[in-house]
């Protein structure tokens, strides 16, 4: 909402206050005021001048050499190059030494060959948004009324001797959509009264009635409807102060009939409609919900297909406006226009937002409406349009107003003691401070009883319930003057939950191991949506997506991590290490909501630790992730509930991909990506993992218990054994641990061999094993008594102990 | 004899004197001390001496092999002395090589942040409170006071899954399901979590971001409970010369209805381009819960009574580190990311 100070004033003393320090004040009371345009700021030596000849230039085709009086004794010569420019006009000049906006400066200049004391200006040239200039003069200069005095000061006829306010409103202010509810916001601040504007007019002695019917088939949807007709009417251009008003608000000026509905609506925020009477052509207004397939060509010039909950205002026979939301180009005010009716009514704001967005058709009207207007201002601000047609327009307003009124216009009545609003503050304002705001405000109460009975004027809508009154109390007293102090309650312990601390002891060991933790986006595209998905679950998809990019929920991670381990290669050399925590979204659950699992992911490409220069660095390959994956569930207290197996995933390398196994149920994978995805992603030898880290962090881990530290020395005996190549050393492992018994406190892979020493299709597998009693020292011939054990069990999976 | 133990002396010195490595000083003990050395000799043939020269002879022959001894000793401290220096020197390295790396990884700027602001709740009694980022409208609009139709829930702002279901367009609805959860008992939450909207992605939108909210609800919880809380949470995170104000605002949740200021932290109030110019910087918003809130979850507003606020990480982030573009939090550059392994203070 733009408000123009000079306009405002017209409503409520502003008095001495600067414009900052009245933005300033309705900022910190309620309304944001976003920015003071003060108009005149960079303009100087403008006036008006009055062109007395105008010709050619005689050597540009497109240039007029004028002489214009600027008020001096002698007329001054001006080149002007606007195509509208003629002799008899009063125009806008800036002198030599004047300054336009964007620190233009004017000059004494030549312009082929002839001189040129200044320059006729445009609106646009002035500061105007071109959106607001009038359409006859947007392409050219603009010309000001007869009356204007050639050498005087042109701002002031331009209006732009003036500040405008532009306020950033929150929905449930409304109100403040119009000149007069800022006015009483303003009021309220300064402690002023509010001048209403003058809606008294002439009437002739026949009643609108006479010339116009009125039916309402949705009392629902539209609860008021009020017509005024204006007969003999002359359509024109209207004054300067109005255009000036109307584009200051960022409107711009049509006719004088559309520009007082458009000046009303402005001033009291009640959106108003003129209709061409005679276009109307069945003197009877029927306003009823569209038919089925119904359409209406709106002033827009755009045919719009309506829907039967649309409301419409007919003439009995076809639809003349979409009600609340734009008129029809078929009843549309034109020049030769003779009588009008002015549409004052209130119509539901739902019903209005619906159409309005259904139709995606927004305006001026229907976003008051559907924000709802003041039921008892309806009425008023169609005398106002009446008295300004009369005045500017030459009408005559005939006796009455056509009438359908069942709407409730009751205040809300709201009762709150003083003592709730203190309570609520955590304040003490004294009784009397709390009255003195509620008469600025021009709330209307009793104190009855110690409480406050206050009847909530129905300009503001907003007001409805004892919290409401608390912050009008409070704003105007000051936000600044509420204390600050803590919540006085028995205290309650806060801090993270088991799972929550524990997410954030996983994040910890994945960065201090050198992956960097990533965040990207929940949505991607269909296709890409179930790639890498641990389990295969349906997908969930937006009704409305922006784009098929960002369309469907991921079911894993690594898509986008793999997309982000791209970005960073394609920029930098070396190696990139990410991870993730986040939720995939997998199948529709009980409650209707997808399952939201909370996941981890890591992608390693490249090099991998070590150090360039001592010559360790290494590529990345599936056991440094695997190690990644073990340390991070060792700190989770879960080491002896993991094990792995061969797995395989669509992507992954078929040889170089495992299943991580908690509690023998697959909890995550663990791979390298496969060659040619490897190569379609632009990527080195890229290892990846993923886990569901809500089933990890779920799991609860033993209690953390102290064991007594050995006191007795342990033995450690190692053992090669030549096995077949595809022997896994799990399996190997495993004999190892059931056939050895309690002496076996730890084994250890310390060699692998496949080289060409070893017989074709075998390898060697070297393991470390370590024995200890915890009640005595291990003779001899106890650990070798438990080894020759081992060695049979593994014998007996096929391995030959290597000598 | 006494002149041979004398020669022998000299010789022994001398050679001790020319000695220039722990080895050949080892030759040398060897050659006069050891067993077959010639004052040993000179020892077994004092035998042969008569009873009354013994002694003498005796104390000179110990006197010259001590002597040896304490020379050749000194001689053998300086020599290992100096080897154990050419040792060290050989085996000297360039200390200014790069260290072998340790690892080198950290938490993205958005975890740093919500860590921070958790962290400090925490220390206030709150506790931490998660919820679905797929939510159902009851409880991403309707309990918090946004009835369908209400102008504040337009649906071209949210992603909806079906009529009923949609990304969540902020945290809120973490609020009303712990209201349901704690069944009328008073408590004190922080909730930090993903958000969609429907923006196009932009320096200053992006359609996912972050948000983190908080909520207190107990009897008698006054508004200037909220600005207490506020104002040590602002010292907290931007430095203890910070002072906060309240403006009205509007949240169809909250009434009244805050937005909450900082005084500048880069000019201090003065005036520049973080604050265009005003001083103050737009930090959050906050408000005492609606009635209609505290009673949609289970809450009746005559006995209990609450405040919320409610500040996106990203805004944060971006103030607190001079960041100028919302979508470096969702690239993953690792440039980016990298810069905040450090800690501050
Ligand atoms: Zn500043």
């Amino acid at each position: 909402m733009k408000v123009s100070l000079n306009w405002l004033n017209d409503y409520v003393d502003i008095g001495e206050v600067s414009p900052a320090e009245l933005a300033e004040k309705i900022t910190r009371s309620g309304i944001e005021v976003d920015a003071v345009d003060d108009r005149s700021e960079g303009l100087k030596n403008i006036v008006v001048g009055y062109v007395l000849e105008c010709s050619k230039h005689p050597q540009a085709d497109k240039l007029n050499v004028c002489r214009v009086d600027v008020g001096e004794e002698a007329p001054v010569q001006i080149i002007c190059g606007a195509p509208n420019v003629a002799a008899g006009q009063h125009v806008v000049v800036a002198r030599p030494g004047a300054r336009l906006p964007g620190g233009i400066k004017i000059k004494k200049a030549k312009l082929r060959g002839e001189e040129s004391h200044g320059m006729i200006c445009s609106l646009q040239e002035l500061g105007f948004d071109g959106k607001v200039v009038p359409k006859a003069y947007a392409d050219g200069i603009y010309v000001l009324p007869e009356s204007a005095e050639p050498g005087s000061d042109a701002l002031a006829i331009l209006g732009l001797d003036d500040t405008v306010l532009e306020l950033d409103l929150t929905p449930n202010r409304a109100d403040a959509l119009s000149m007069l509810g800022v006015a009483y916001e303003a009021g309220a601040i300064l402690s002023q009264e509010v001048k209403l504007p003058d809606t008294s007019h002439g009437e002739t002695g026949d009643p609108a009635s006479g010339m116009l019917n009125l039916r309402i088939d949705a009392p629902e949807a539209n609860p008021l409807y009020g017509a005024k007709v204006v007969r003999n009417v002359k359509v024109g251009e209207s004054p300067d102060w109005l255009k000036a008003r109307l584009m200051a608000a960022g409107v711009r000026p049509l006719n004088n009939i559309v520009d007082v509905t458009n000046y009303v609506l402005i001033e009291y925020g009640q959106p108003l409609h003129a209709f061409d009477y005679d276009r109307l052509g069945t003197g009877e207004i029927v306003v009823r919900h569209a038919g089925e397939g119904e359409t209406i060509v709106t002033l827009d010039g755009a045919e719009r297909k309506l829907q039967p909950h649309h409301l419409l205002i007919t003439n009995g026979r076809e639809p003349v406006a979409i009600a609340g939301v734009m008129g029809g180009a078929n009843s549309e005010v034109h020049d030769g226009t003779t009588s009008v009716v002015i549409e004052a009514a209130w119509f539901d704001p739902a019903s209005v937002r619906r159409t309005s967005r259904e139709l995606g058709l927004r305006s001026d009207a229907s976003t008051r409406f559907e924000k709802g207007v003041d039921p008892n201002r309806v009425l008023a601000a169609g005398e106002r349009a009446a008295a300004l047609m009369e005045e500017l327009a030459g009408g005559e307003v005939m006796a009455g107003t056509v009438l359908f009124d069942e709407l409730d216009k009751e205040p809300v009545r709201v009762t709150v003691s003083p003592d709730f609003i203190n309570e609520r503050l955590g304040m003490k304002i004294p009784f009397e401070d709390m009255e003195k705001i509620l008469g600025r405000l021009q709330f209307p109460y009793e104190a009855v009883n110690g409480l406050f009975v206050i009847d909530a004027p129905t300009r503001r809508g907003d007001i409805a319930i004892p919290e409401d009154i608390v912050e009008e109390i409070a704003r105007l007293y000051g936000y600044d003057e509420i204390p600050k102090t803590l919540p006085v309650a028995e205290s309650i312990p806060g801090g993270l939950n088991p799972y929550q601390a524990k997410r954030r002891v996983v994040r910890r060991f994945l960065e201090g191991a050198g992956l960097y933790q990533a965040i990207t986006y929940s949505l991607t595209s269909e296709k890409e949506a179930q790639k890498f998905a641990l389990d295969t679950a349906p997908v969930t998809k937006l009704l409305m997506p922006m784009s098929e990019e960002r369309s469907t929920l991921r079911q894993s991670l690594l898509p986008h991590l793999l997309e982000a381990a791209t970005y960073n290669t394609a920029r930098q050399a070396g190696s990139v290490a990410l991870y993730e925590t986040g939720s995939v979204f997998l199948a529709e659950g009980a409650d209707g909501l997808p399952v939201e699992v909370e996941h981890a992911a890591a992608v390693i490409t490249g090099d991998w630790s070590g150090s360039e220069w001592q010559g360790s660095k290494r590529p990345v390959d599936f056991y440094a992730v695997k190690g990644i994956v073990e340390g991070m569930l060792d700190l989770l207290g879960l080491t002896g509930r993991l094990s792995f197996r061969k797995g395989e995933m669509a992507g992954l390398h078929p040889g170089r991909t495992a299943d991580v196994l908690l509690d023998g149920e697959r909890v995550g994978i663990i791979g390298q990506l496969h060659p040619s995805e490897q190569k379609a992603r632009d990527l080195k030898d890229t290892v990846v993992m993923e886990l569901n880290l809500e089933e990890v962090l779920r799991k609860e881990n033993e209690p953390l218990l102290y064991r007594p530290v050995p006191k007795f020395p342990s033995v450690s005996r190692d053992v090669a054994l030549v096995v077949t190549k595809p022997t896994e050393s799990g399996t190997l492992e495993s004999a190892i641990r059931s056939s050895a018994g309690n002496l076996l406190k730890e084994v250890r892979v310390f060699d692998v061999y496949e080289g060409d020493k070893m017989e074709e299709g075998m390898k060697s597998i070297a393991f470390s094993l370590t024995y200890q009693d915890p009640e005595h020292t291990l003779t001899d011939e106890e650990v070798t008594e438990v080894h020759h054990r081992v060695i049979e069990a593994l014998e007996a999976e096929g391995a030959k102990v290597r000598s | 004899m006494e002149q041979q133990l004398n020669q022998l002396k000299e010789e022994a010195l001398g050679a001790i004197r020319s000695a220039d490595s722990v080895r050949s000083l080892n030759d040398i003990r060897v050659k006069y001390l050891g067993k077959k050395g010639p004052i040993t000799d000179l020892l077994k043939g004092m035998g042969k001496l008569p009873a009354e020269e013994r002694p003498k002879m005796g104390a000179l022959v110990n006197e010259v092999r001590g002597k040896v001894t304490e020379v050749l000793e000194a001689r053998m401290a300086v020599l290992e002395e100096e080897a154990v220096s050419r040792k060290l020197e050989a085996e000297a390295i360039d200390v200014t090589l790069p260290g072998t790396p340790a690892g080198t990884g950290n938490h993205h700027p958005l975890t740093r942040i919500v860590e921070e602001i958790e962290d400090f709740f925490i220390s206030m009694g709150y506790e931490v409170a998660e919820g679905p980022e797929v939510e159902k409208d009851y409880y991403n609009f309707e309990a918090l006071n946004l009835p369908k139709g209400h102008p504040a829930r337009d649906m071209q702002d949210s992603f909806y899954i079906t009529e009923d279901v949609l990304l969540r367009t902020h945290t809120s609805p973490v609020q009303a399901r712990t209201m349901e959860a704690k069944e009328g008992q008073p408590f004190r939450i922080i909730c930090p979590g993903k958000v969609y909207r429907r923006d196009n992605d932009d320096a200053t939108h992006s359609h996912q971001f972050t948000q983190i909210e908080g909520l207190v609800v107990g009897e008698n919880i006054r508004m200037s409970d909220l600005k207490g809380t506020l104002d040590r949470f602002a010292k907290k995170m931007f430095g203890e010369e910070r002072e906060i104000r309240l403006r009205p605002s509007y949240f169809p949740f909250t009434e009244p209805s805050v937005e909450m200021d900082i005084s500048c932290f880069k000019c201090g109030g003065e005036g520049c381009n973080v604050c265009k110019g005003t001083g103050w910087i737009e930090i959050l918003g906050a408000g005492m819960v609606h009635p209609n809130v505290l009673r949609m979850g289970g809450y009746d507003p005559d006995v209990m009574s609450g405040f919320a606020f409610g500040m996106g990480p990203e805004r944060i982030a971006m103030l607190k580190y001079g960041i100028d573009d919302i979508r470096h939090f969702y690239t993953d550059d690792v440039r980016f990311i990298a810069q905040f392994h450090r800690a501050e203070g």
